[in-house]
């Protein structure tokens, strides 16, 4: 077909200019020449020549610069007799006006007039013009227009008022009810473009108005007809599309079953005959017989469907997610991602080749498969599919590695078949992902790690082996330094039921220790953990107590205020208590420990809270001890008592107490200021702290 | 029982109240007035989100009646399907547009700035992936011919595939009328493609289904205009007679 001479080859010099401008300053030079020509001509009365500039102006405005001083020409042009002004016209009012611009608003007339222009491609530029951009007040304006026109005209101008109806009623829902009566007769005509467009149109009304909607239930045997007429129709050459007769309309007709099936057995029974059909005859060779199988599929999944009829629907799933073509995968997964709730076991089936799209080149695939593996883990399944969510960690795009993580503990939570298998898959993330868990991921698995008895020694050694290769993975290795702060000893004892035994000695582990607190890499809450478990090995071992108290003293000029302010703390202890193995005696599972992520890291405080009574002096004949006890998630008691053995009483004894800045004291009257000999009587003191700001 | 707040979208201001349950949350929107003006609000719109599993899907629902601050029964509670085009871009592998077709209004600087991004964002796809992206709430269906990528924006419930079969439609149509279309012949003729995209779609849906009725239409439409322009010839308005 050859393409029709006419005046719009008159802008093509225009951009062939421009398309030669060598640089964008030419460029721009060339446009302002040729939009101040373009105004001066707009300025002329008529002089013929205005569709071309018109266009010219519309191709600038494509190439991103201003034109809206094209807005009003626009106007101007619509309202003028001649098809090839009106054509450019009211291309231009699509382009430049928007319901936005109050000049859209002078184009109504213009449209009203057009729409009863005897020639119906005058009558379909308005239309085609109202249905893009009209606003709510046009449309309000014009609908009664549009009304007449779906009731009398020919099959050209219904098919187009269809469409412009549905853009009325989707800006101005009450008009709905104009249309109603109109939409229902086009169901019946022959033309397929009518069809198309009254199905488009009564889908529209239903999804507005639920009324409506019981209104059109009634059509659903017409529509089974319509539908079986196409699906079983010979060769219809007009609508062909590689062997699906009407691929477009089919699948409107589909949709509009599902909003009428939905909910309702009467009317998803009587469709139910004809989807099975569609699912089974429709070709799925070419992309266009899937598009229609996946709208069949949309639909039964939607509608009150016979569990038959629904099986085959996700067996069409199944056979889509083989597919070679990957868009047909990728929407497969999607749909069964939207009924893996409902029909689990179903989805189940193609568990197989769901996990094996992890591996496609595909993100947006990866990113679907992963979201449908992590639906269909189960208790069964739950070794065989972590073992792929690991191997898919290591390798999986950055922006998916935290949905991972967060996926895989959650399953491994619900799902672990023991726990050590538990620990692992823990650790196995914290070694492949440590940057991208959440923050939680730490206190977690301590507390996991802690209840786990059995598995210290074991959990101790893999931590101290993880440590050993990477200090880099924060998470790691702050569980890793609480670890071995807690059960250092284990280490050190060389011996391992689960696992092969380390051989080491204090100075190695350490070791250890203090690379985490002088490496670049670890963040300061790290160094925290570090030092803390410095600090605790101590109790647990015997000759480097003194590397530890020049460990900790070091860092009591830290830079770091928390670190500095830990290590003042480590080093009063050390130098007012020499049994600091009761203080720092195992913590054993604390409520203290849930409540407060800072309270994670053991603190002078909450192992206070653990022990029952500790002796903490005993010179010379009189003994102290320690009491505590916890009164709120800030407040604790603690009862000093004093006793003394000697022969002689002691008078004038007074207890002091310091306490870090942000936690308050208060020391109640003492039972008395003397100690009677002998142990015969004991003073007690109640003192009361309040650590709201739960500092360490 | 509902938390309000102010809000602005498109030069307008309102406010908006919402509240959520286990399956919904619903929103009244007030009148939306020009941003600037003091006038009270009545509520007069309700847009009602419902999630479901992962749609999210917004509504505008009047039927439903509301009574605000106090309690809310919703109808049904299903979820409601939205299908809508809402823009198609063409442009080539240096990004360089050569048709945009809106059919949602949205301000030139809005446009802009859609256009920008999701130009980027497509040609940074390597060559194998999916013709199928999600892009803000909208679904991306994009297809390469050549030098060219067609690129459509349709809402949550969209057939993507359909959508496919929606572009290449297109695609045959100026193939037929340009005679083994190129991109030379989009660039030096824009104005035809738009003619020929406003014969097939209409306010974002397909009007007519038949690739030969689509065409034909076309010619009588051409030749209506050159009738149009022939009392004046070609030469007369360029000045040469």
């Amino acid at each position: 077909m050859t393409v029709t001479l006419c005046l719009f080859v008159l802008h093509q010099p225009m951009i062939r200019a421009i398309r030669s401008a060598r640089t964008q300053c030419e460029e721009r030079g060339v446009i302002q020449r040729e939009c101040a020509a373009i105004r001066a001509q707009f300025r002329q009365a008529d002089n013929g020549g205005r569709s071309h500039n018109l266009a010219k102006l519309l191709y600038v405005h494509m190439l991103g610069y201003p034109a809206h001083f094209g807005q009003m020409e626009c106007v101007r042009m619509i309202a003028s007799p001649r098809y090839s002004e009106k054509r450019v016209g009211y291309l231009g009012a699509m382009m430049l006006l928007d319901e936005k611009q109050d000049a859209s608003l002078l184009i109504t007339n213009s449209i009203k007039n057009d729409l009863s222009n005897s020639n119906q491609y005058i009558q379909s530029l308005a239309l085609c013009t109202l249905a893009c951009m009209g606003s709510a007040e046009m449309c309000r304006d014009l609908a009664p227009e549009i009304d007449r026109l779906l009731r009398a005209s020919n099959s050209y101008i219904k098919k187009k008022a269809a469409l412009c109806a549905v853009h009325i009623v989707r800006k101005v829902h009450d008009l709905g009810e104009l249309f109603t009566k109109a939409a229902r007769s086009l169901l019946t005509e022959k033309n397929h473009g009518v069809v198309h467009g009254a199905v488009v149109l009564i889908t529209e009304l239903c999804e507005r108005n639920s009324e409506t909607l019981e209104r059109f239930r009634k059509t659903v045997p017409d529509l089974v007809q319509i539908m079986k007429g196409l699906v079983i129709s010979g060769y219809s050459p007009d609508h062909d599309v590689a062997g699906i007769s009407d691929p477009f309309l089919q699948v409107r007709i589909l949709r509009l079953l599902r909003i009428l099936g939905r909910n309702n057995e009467g009317a998803s029974d009587a469709m139910n005959d004809l989807l099975a059909q569609v699912a089974t005859n429709t070709d799925s060779t070419k992309t266009v017989g899937n598009a229609v199988l996946y709208e069949t599929v949309l639909t039964v999944l939607d509608i009150k469907s016979e569990s038959g009829l629904r099986v085959l629907a996700v067996n069409i799933l199944g056979r889509f997610l083989l597919n070679n073509d990957r868009n047909i995968r990728y929407i497969a997964m999607t749909s069964l991602q939207k009924i893996v709730g409902t029909d689990h076991n179903a989805v189940q089936r193609h568990r197989g080749t769901i996990v094996d799209c992890l591996k496609d080149q595909d993100a947006s695939v990866k990113r679907r498969a992963l979201d449908l593996s992590l639906a269909l883990v189960s208790a069964s399944n739950i070794r065989s599919m972590m073992k792929e969510l690991l191997s898919f960690l290591s390798s999986c795009p950055p922006e998916l590695r935290s949905q991972t993580a967060s996926g895989i503990f959650n399953a491994a939570e619900r799902y672990a078949p023991s726990q050590r298998w538990h620990i692992d898959t823990i650790l196995h993330v914290l070694t492949t992902a440590g940057g991208d868990v959440r923050d939680e991921t730490v206190p977690n698995l301590i507390q996991l790690i802690t209840n786990t008895s059995e598995l210290h020694c074991y959990t101790v050694h893999k931590l101290y082996r993880a440590l050993l290769s990477d200090i880099s993975q924060q998470p790691l290795v702050q569980v890793a330094c609480w670890c071995i702060g807690e059960y250092g000893d284990l280490l050190l004892r060389g011996e391992c039921q689960e696992t092969e035994p380390v051989q080491v000695t204090e100075d190695d582990v350490l070791d250890v220790l203090e690379t985490v607190l002088q490496s670049h890499m670890s963040f300061p809450s790290t160094r925290g953990f570090a030092l803390t478990a410095t600090m605790k090995l101590s109790t647990r071992i015997t000759e480097n107590v003194d590397r530890i108290r020049s460990i900790v003293s070091i860092y009591g000029s830290c830079i770091d205020v928390e670190l500095q302010q830990r290590a003042v703390e480590y080093n009063a202890l050390f130098k007012k208590y020499d049994h600091m193995s009761l203080l720092f005696k195992r913590l054993m599972h604390s409520p203290w420990l849930n409540t407060d992520l800072k309270l994670m890291q053991p603190s002078t405080l909450s192992v206070f809270s653990v022990v029952a009574t500790v002796t903490v002096y005993e010179k010379d004949g009189v003994t102290v001890t320690l009491s505590c006890e916890k009164q709120s998630d800030s407040g604790l008691t603690v009862t000093l008592t004093a006793s003394n053995s000697t022969e002689s009483d002691i008078r004038g004894f007074t207890l002091q107490a310091a306490v870090p800045k942000s936690v308050q004291l208060h020391m109640k009257a003492p039972s008395g200021d003397s100690l009677p000999a002998r142990g015969a009587a004991k003073v007690t003191q109640m003192v009361v702290l309040n650590n709201p700001n739960k500092v360490a | 029982m509902f938390e309000v707040m102010k809000f602005e979208w498109a030069g307008r201001s309102g406010l908006i109240a919402f509240r959520s349950s286990q399956s919904f949350v619903c929103c009244l929107i007030s009148a939306l007035t020009k941003a600037g003006t003091t006038k009270t609000c009545q509520p007069i719109k309700i847009i009602m989100f419902a999630l479901v599993a992962n749609q999210k899907v917004v509504r505008d629902w009047p039927c439903f009646g509301v009574v605000l601050g106090g309690s809310f029964l919703p109808r049904g509670g299903y979820t409601v399907l939205l299908f809508k085009m809402q823009f198609m871009l063409l442009f080539s592998r240096q990004g360089k547009l050569r048709l945009q077709k809106w059919y949602v209004p949205l301000s030139d600087k809005e446009k802009k700035k859609i256009t920008r991004e999701l130009v980027q964002t497509v040609l940074a796809r390597k060559p194998k992936m999916c013709s199928f992206l999600e892009w803000r709430d909208l679904k991306i269906v994009y297809k390469r011919y050549a030098s060219l990528y067609f690129c459509c924006a349709i809402e949550d419930q969209d057939n993507e595939l359909i959508t496919l079969e929606i572009i290449h439609r297109y695609v045959e149509l100026l193939d037929k009328y340009f005679g083994s279309v190129c991109e030379l012949d989009i660039i030096f003729n824009f104005e035809k493609a738009y003619f020929i995209l406003d014969e097939f779609l209409l306010g974002g849906e397909a009007q007519e289904t038949s690739k030969k009725n689509v065409l034909k239409a076309i010619e009588q439409a051409d030749l209506l205009q050159e009738e149009a322009e022939t009392p004046r010839s070609v030469l007369e308005e360029i000045g040469l007679t």
